[in-house]
């Protein structure tokens, strides 16, 4: 994680929607990438919650401040507005409770942002369609039987969630499989139709 | 009067404090002698310093042949050049902690009120928020504003989380190992086994053994061999032993039977050597007596509000003495205070033990966060 290897499309992006020398929460943050990217590059005090204990041992062996620890159990024990930015990415869906897994994010920091592969995809949708079964892409790879991804949703799906809970989408877009921003911007049915990932950056009303 | 009793006595590099120290429990200690050991090269600026916090039966001797025991240091493979405590880049210190016995003021110490007498059972309880006092009047004395971390595994993690509560501007980084934030109950009724042997074996005295020329040796010897058992898992047990008898076929009725008996009693034997019975009770206690959040009217965040300390937890997930759901809950509370918290629990059947053997899961993490933290501090 010297900085020379590139980094996942997705976590650029969500590097952008980060202000310098912010304080940040990543969630689910695997090998330590972003924190490790926004400290360098934009002087974040960044840390990480990882649930894989072996994942973790990587992370913190490269000197990054990350502690085991579940979304589901381990948010309720952080102070309110502890962070400016806790971001979320391809994890709301494997969470056990997504609504409050968000209502704790946005309590403990003042945005919220966070990525998740969109259910509502055509090809998804053809899929479900013209074989009659649950749909199998590179996104959603797992028997249902077996997938982590116990919450599909759609990107409508998590409009309506922010409007019913009073989040405010100060910025959304759609991107395709490997992040790359896809153009469908300000028209979220056809986001919700061609985006493969859908990624918000919240903050409570 | 023989004092010394059979013990060789070895001269151990130390520095007196001519002006005591206050404890805990009111008392003052006339004198204060602290003995320590440093490696590697302290910086210009002061600012490359790791304290290293040893455990109950450990000692100054991290990274060096042992004198009275001649075993190598208790964590060569944590300290040392190029280890992950590397001397090369930090200056490391170790001292012995208050009320031990390897020159640092404690039980055999001269009595402040009897010259020429040792303290015995008459040297007052200490905590461990003493013994941390006692250090910090030792860095003061080395006139190291702030250490860039304090290390330490069991008892030396209590040390540890002490440090960070009692002087947070006086510490960049904080390691606990296999530590917890108080001692439970079972942790307490294992030592209080320990110190019933000792104050049963006929040697003991009350306390006085030295009058007569001997040490409570069976008793320290099953008190050790006790805690032993609590130090590894009962998959290293078995690993090691399993039910192996001893250079015999065939069961006799008394003696060794088994292989674990004569290692217990080995365990037991090697540390009588070097280990004084008032120290063990004086440290145990201290052990005991610790509960971090019980100075801050029971609630563990507070004891770390507004640190800026880095931290790194580590547990094993086969220490039954202190389990990872102890390092867990101070990961937490250092939440709770949004503190710069990395936790990690690593796999190993070796127990709580681990801390002090090859484990390089645990070797790299720590290596690698000090690497995070020197980074921060502007070190490398």
């Amino acid at each position: 994680m010297s900085g020379s290897k590139k980094m996942r499309v997705d976590l650029a992006l969500i590097a952008g929607m980060v202000a310098p020398k912010t304080r940040v929460l990543d969630i689910g943050c695997s090998d330590g990438a972003l924190i490790d990217h926004l400290f360098r590059n934009l002087g974040c005090d960044a840390r990480g919650l990882e649930i894989d204990m072996a994942t973790v041992t990587l992370a913190v062996a490269h000197g990054l401040p990350v502690m085991q620890g579940d979304a589901d159990t381990d948010l309720a024990s952080y102070p309110d507005a502890a962070f400016d930015y806790v971001v979320l990415s391809r994890t709301l869906q494997a969470v056990e409770k997504p609504r409050e897994v968000l209502r704790q994010m946005l309590r403990i920091g003042t945005h919220a942002i966070v990525s998740f592969p969109n259910f509502g995809h055509w090809t998804l949708r053809l899929q479900l369609l013209f074989t009659g079964r649950m749909p199998m892409t590179k996104n959603w790879s797992r028997m249902w039987y077996e997938t982590p991804n116990i919450h599909p949703c759609t990107i409508r799906d998590f409009f309506d969630l922010c409007a019913a809970d009073g989040y405010i989408v100060e910025e959304w877009l759609a991107a395709d499989e490997a992040g790359a921003r896809a153009p469908w911007r300000r028209w979220p049915a056809l986001a919700n139709l061609f985006g493969e990932q859908g990624l918000f950056l919240l903050r409570k009303a | 009067m023989d004092q010394t009793t059979a013990r060789p006595e070895t001269q151990h590099q130390s520095v007196t404090f001519a002006e005591g120290l206050t404890l805990d429990c009111g008392r003052h200690l006339g004198s204060l002698t602290i003995a320590y050991r440093t490696y590697g090269t302290l910086n210009p600026a002061k600012s490359n310093a790791i304290l290293i916090c040893h455990a109950l039966t450990g000692d100054q001797y991290v990274a060096e042949t042992n004198p009275e025991t001649g075993k190598p240091g208790w964590w060569e493979q944590v300290v040392g050049p190029g280890r992950p405590v590397d001397t090369e880049k930090f200056f490391v210190i170790c001292t012995n902690v208050l009320g031990g016995c390897m020159g640092t003021t404690g039980p055999r110490s001269q009595h402040d009120e009897h010259a020429g007498q040792p303290w015995g059972t008459d040297f007052p309880p200490v905590t461990i928020n003493d013994m941390v006092r006692a250090q910090k009047r030792f860095i003061d004395h080395l006139e190291i504003g702030r250490l860039f971390a304090v290390v330490g595994g069991s008892m030396g993690g209590m040390q540890v989380l002490a440090w960070a509560a009692l002087y947070p501007a006086r510490v960049f980084a904080a390691v606990p190992v296999a530590a917890a934030a108080y001692h439970s109950a079972q942790n307490i009724a294992f030592h209080e086994i320990g110190r019933q042997a000792i104050a049963a074996d006929p040697d003991f005295w009350a306390g006085r053994y030295w009058e007569h020329g001997v040490t409570p040796e069976r008793g320290l010897a099953v008190a050790r061999m006790t805690a032993h058992i609590t130090y590894v898992s009962e998959a290293a047990l078995t690993r090691k032993f399993g039910r192996k008898l001893q250079d015999t076929a065939q069961i006799s009725a008394l003696g060794d039977r088994f292989e674990v008996e004569s290692y217990l009693q080995y365990q037991g034997s090697s540390f009588v050597r070097r280990f004084d019975a008032n120290s063990y009770l004086t440290i145990t206690r201290a052990m005991d007596l610790f509960d971090l959040s019980a100075d801050y009217g029971g609630v563990l965040p507070s004891a770390f509000a507004g640190t800026k300390t880095r931290f790194l937890l580590v547990s094993f997930d086969s220490d039954w003495l202190f389990p990872t759901e102890q390092s867990r809950a101070i990961a937490r509370a250092l939440n709770h205070v949004a503190a710069n918290v990395s936790f990690v629990e690593i796999k190993s059947d070796k127990g709580h033990d681990a801390f002090l053997l090859d484990e390089p899961d645990f070797h790299r993490t720590l290596r690698g966060f000090l690497a995070g933290c020197a980074e921060h501090a502007g070190l490398s």
